[in-house]
C-alpha cells in the first residue's frame, strides 16, 4: 500500500510542475501588454513604464521568471488582482465556500437519486421503468445546462414565482459572514427567514449543476448493478432465500458501489466546468462566475492563478479517489 | 468424401455483423435517423429556409410562432428581437453545428491517434512523457481550459473549434495508447514483423485498424461534447460571434428576453438538446456493437 501511495504521489509531482507552467506559458500568451492594462486608460509615463516592468519582473530572462513563480506559487502567493489589487488567494478563498457550498448541494442531489434510479432500473432491466429511467438519464447527459437553467428560471421563477432568480439570499437579510457557507450563516445569524431564504436560492443552481452527474451516477449504478446481478454469490444468496431488498441492497449493492465511487469522485471535474456555466448564469458569486468575470476584464493575474488553484484542487481531488479506490480494491495497487 | 465445408452458411461481413447488433437497440436506430435528418438539414439549409439567417424584417419584431395570438405563417416559429426569422436561423444552425463537431472530431482523433500510437510505440520515457502531458490537460476543467484558450486566440468560431479539439484529444490519446499496449504484443503482429513489416507499418498498417472499435464510439461522444461546448462558448460569448446563427451564440444574444418571448431561448436550446441526444443514443449503439466484451456471441 505504501509504495502504491508513493508511486501515485511520484506521477502527481510532475503534473503539477507541468500545471504551473501551463498556466505560466497561458497568460504570457495573451494579447495585451499586461502593464498597459494594469495603468488602464489613464496610460503611464515611460519612466513609470519601466519602473512596473522592474518591479515585476518582466525585464528578467522568461525561465528566471517562471522560477520566481514557482517560487511565489509555493509559498502561497499567486500574484494580485490587476483589478481589485487584492491577493489572488485572499480573493480565491473568499469566493470558494460559495461554489463548495453549491457544488455540495449538488453532489448530494445527484447521489441521493442517481443512486436508488440506476438500482430500480437494473433490477427491472429491460422493464417499463428501466428504460424510462435510463432516457431520462439520457435526455440529462445530453443537456446544455445553460438552456436547462434558462428554462426553470422561465418555468419556476418568472411563471410560479417559486424561487428567485440570482444572487446567494436575498438583499433583506444580512449578517456576518462566520463560514462562508450561506445555509450555516443564515442559521447562526439567527434572523427568521434568513435560512429559508438561503435554501430557495439554492434550488435551481442545484438542479442545473447536479443534472449530468444525476445522469452520469445512474447510468454507472446501472451498468455496475447489472455485472454484479450476474455474479454467483447474488445467485447464492438468493438461493438462500433472502429477501430481494437484502440481495439487492446488501449484496449486490455494495459490490457496485465500487466504480460509482470514482465516478462521483471524479465529476468534482465536471462540476467544476458546470460551475462555470451555473454560476454565470444565476450570478451565484462563486470561482465560476470569478473566473469567466476575470478573462472578461483580462485580469490575467487572477486568471493564471485561479487556474492552477482549480486545476490543483481536481488533481488533489482525483489522486484520493485513487488511493481509496486502491485502500478499497487490492487488484489496483498491484496493477 | 463430400466437402462439409461448402454447406455452412457464409459468416457475416464484418459490417453486416455490426449491422445486425447495432439494429438491436431501437434507441441507436432512432438516433441514427434523426443524426441523418440533421446531417441532411445541415446540407441543404439554403434550400429548406424561407429567409436568408440575417434578413431583418422591421415590421415583425419578436413575433411568435404561428400557433400563439399575433403569429403568422409567414414566420412559423416566430421572429428574434432583431426580426429575423427563427426557422431559418435554425436551419442554418444545424450547419454550423454540425460543421464544428466534424471539425472537432476531425482534429482531435488524427492528432490523438497519431500520438496514441505513438507512445504505444515509443521507449518509456517517451510514452511517459506523452502521457504525462495528457494528464496536465485532463487536470483542467475542459470548458476552462477552452475559454482561457479562446480569450488567448481571440474569440470566434474557428479558436473555439481549435480550443475544444484541444481539450478533447488526450481522450483520443488514453483510448489509442491502451488499446495499442494490448494489441502489439499479439502474435499476428509479431507475424507482421517477422515477415519484414517496417516500424511504420506495424503500427499504421498492421495495428492501428485492429484498435479502431473505441476510437470510433469516442469520436461519436466526442462529437456531442463539441457540439455543447461550442454551444457554452457562444452562450458565454467566447464562441460564434453575432450574427452567425449558431445556437449557443443565439442563445446568449436572445437571453435577456426570456420572460417576454419563450421561443427565442426554448427553440436554439431544444435543437442543441436534440442534436445531442440523438448523437448519445447512436454513440451508445456503437459501443454496444463494438465492444466486443458486450457482445452476446
Amino acid at each position: 500500500m505504501l509504495s502504491f501511495l508513493l508511486r501515485r504521489l511520484l506521477t502527481f509531482v510532475p503534473t503539477f510542475i507541468g500545471v504551473t507552467i501551463v498556466s505560466f506559458v497561458f497568460i504570457r500568451l495573451l494579447p495585451g501588454d499586461p502593464i498597459l492594462l494594469l495603468a488602464g486608460e489613464r496610460g503611464v509615463g515611460e519612466e513609470r513604464y519601466a519602473e512596473l516592468i522592474k518591479q515585476f519582473g518582466f525585464d528578467q530572462p522568461i525561465w528566471r521568471q517562471y522560477i520566481d513563480y514557482l517560487g511565489g506559487v509555493l509559498q502561497g502567493d499567486l500574484g494580485t488582482s490587476f483589478v481589485t489589487k487584492k491577493p489572488v488567494v485572499t480573493e480565491f478563498f473568499a469566493l470558494f465556500p460559495a461554489t463548495v457550498e453549491l457544488s455540495l448541494c449538488a453532489i448530494i442531489l445527484s447521489v441521493a437519486l442517481g443512486i436508488p434510479a440506476g438500482v430500480i432500473a437494473a433490477v427491472n432491466r429491460g422493464k417499463f421503468f428501466d428504460q424510462a429511467l435510463m432516457t431520462t438519464a439520457l435526455v440529462g447527459y445530453s443537456m446544455p445546462i445553460f438552456w436547462w437553467a434558462l428554462l426553470l428560471i422561465i418555468v419556476f421563477s418568472s411563471g410560479l414565482g417559486w424561487t428567485p432568480v440570482s444572487g446567494r439570499i436575498s438583499f433583506m437579510f444580512f449578517f456576518d459572514n462566520v463560514t462562508g457557507f450561506m445555509l450555516i450563516d443564515s442559521l447562526l445569524s439567527g434572523q427568521k427567514g434568513a435560512f429559508l431564504s438561503a435554501v430557495r436560492h439554492l434550488i435551481l443552481p442545484t438542479i442545473v449543476l447536479a443534472t449530468i452527474p444525476l445522469a452520469i451516477i445512474a447510468r454507472q449504478t446501472r451498468s455496475a448493478m447489472l455485472e454484479v446481478l450476474g455474479e454467483d454469490y447474488v445467485r447464492t444468496a438468493r438461493a438462500k432465500g433472502l429477501s430481494p431488498l437484502k440481495v439487492n441492497g446488501q449484496h449486490a449493492l455494495r459490490n457496485a458501489m465500487i466504480p460509482v465511487i470514482t465516478v462521483i469522485g471524479l465529476s468534482i471535474g465536471t462540476l467544476m466546468a458546470g460551475a462555470i456555466l451555473t454560476e454565470t448564469i444565476f450570478s451565484w458569486p462563486g470561482i465560476g462566475k470569478w473566473m469567466v468575470d476575470s478573462i472578461f476584464r483580462r485580469d490575467y493575474q487572477v486568471v493564471q492563478g485561479g487556474l492552477l488553484m482549480i486545476a490543483s484542487i481536481i488533481m488533489i481531488v482525483n489522486l484520493t479517489v485513487d488511493v481509496l479506490y486502491g485502500w478499497i480494491n487490492p487488484k489496483i495497487r498491484k496493477g | 468424401m463430400t466437402d462439409t465445408s461448402t454447406n455452412l452458411p457464409e459468416p457475416p461481413g464484418p459490417l453486416r455483423e455490426f449491422w445486425s447488433y447495432f439494429r438491436e437497440n431501437r434507441g441507436a436506430v432512432v438516433g441514427m435517423y434523426i443524426f441523418a435528418a440533421f446531417f441532411i438539414v445541415a446540407l441543404i439549409a439554403p434550400l429548406l429556409a424561407p429567409y436568408t439567417p440575417n434578413e431583418q424584417f422591421r415590421d415583425h419584431l419578436l413575433q411568435p410562432p404561428f400557433w400563439q395570438d399575433g403569429g403568422s405563417t409567414e414566420f412559423l416559429l416566430g421572429t428574434d428581437p432583431l426580426g429575423r426569422d427563427m426557422l431559418s436561423r435554425l436551419l442554418f444552425g444545424a450547419r454550423f453545428s454540425f460543421f464544428i463537431g466534424v471539425i472537432v472530431v476531425s482534429i482531435a482523433s488524427f492528432f490523438g491517434v497519431i500520438i496514441g500510437v505513438i507512445a504505444g510505440f515509443a521507449p518509456k520515457w517517451v510514452d511517459t512523457l506523452i502521457m504525462r502531458l495528457m494528464d496536465i490537460i485532463l487536470s483542467f476543467p475542459s470548458l476552462l481550459l477552452a475559454l482561457v484558450l479562446v480569450a488567448i486566440l481571440g474569440p470566434s468560431l474557428i479558436n473555439a473549434m481549435i480550443a475544444i479539439a484541444l481539450v478533447l484529444q488526450p481522450h483520443f490519446v488514453r483510448l489509442t495508447r491502451a488499446a495499442v499496449l494490448s494489441e502489439r504484443t499479439k502474435d499476428y503482429v509479431t507475424a507482421g514483423r517477422v515477415a519484414g513489416a517496417g516500424r511504420l507499418r506495424t503500427m499504421f498498417v498492421t495495428v492501428l485498424p485492429n484498435c479502431l472499435a473505441p476510437i470510433i464510439v469516442q469520436a461519436a461522444l466526442s462529437f456531442s461534447s463539441a457540439i455543447l461546448d461550442a454551444a457554452a462558448l457562444g452562450f458565454l460569448g467566447m464562441g460564434a460571434q453575432p450574427p452567425t446563427p449558431e445556437w449557443g451564440t443565439m442563445l446568449a444574444e436572445s437571453r435577456e428576453f426570456i420572460l417576454r418571448a419563450w421561443w427565442v431561448v426554448t427553440m436554439p436550446g431544444l435543437c442543441i438538446l436534440i442534436a445531442v441526444l440523438a448523437i448519445n443514443l447512436m454513440g451508445d449503439g456503437l459501443r454496444d456493437a463494438l465492444d466486443p466484451k458486450l457482445k452476446r456471441s
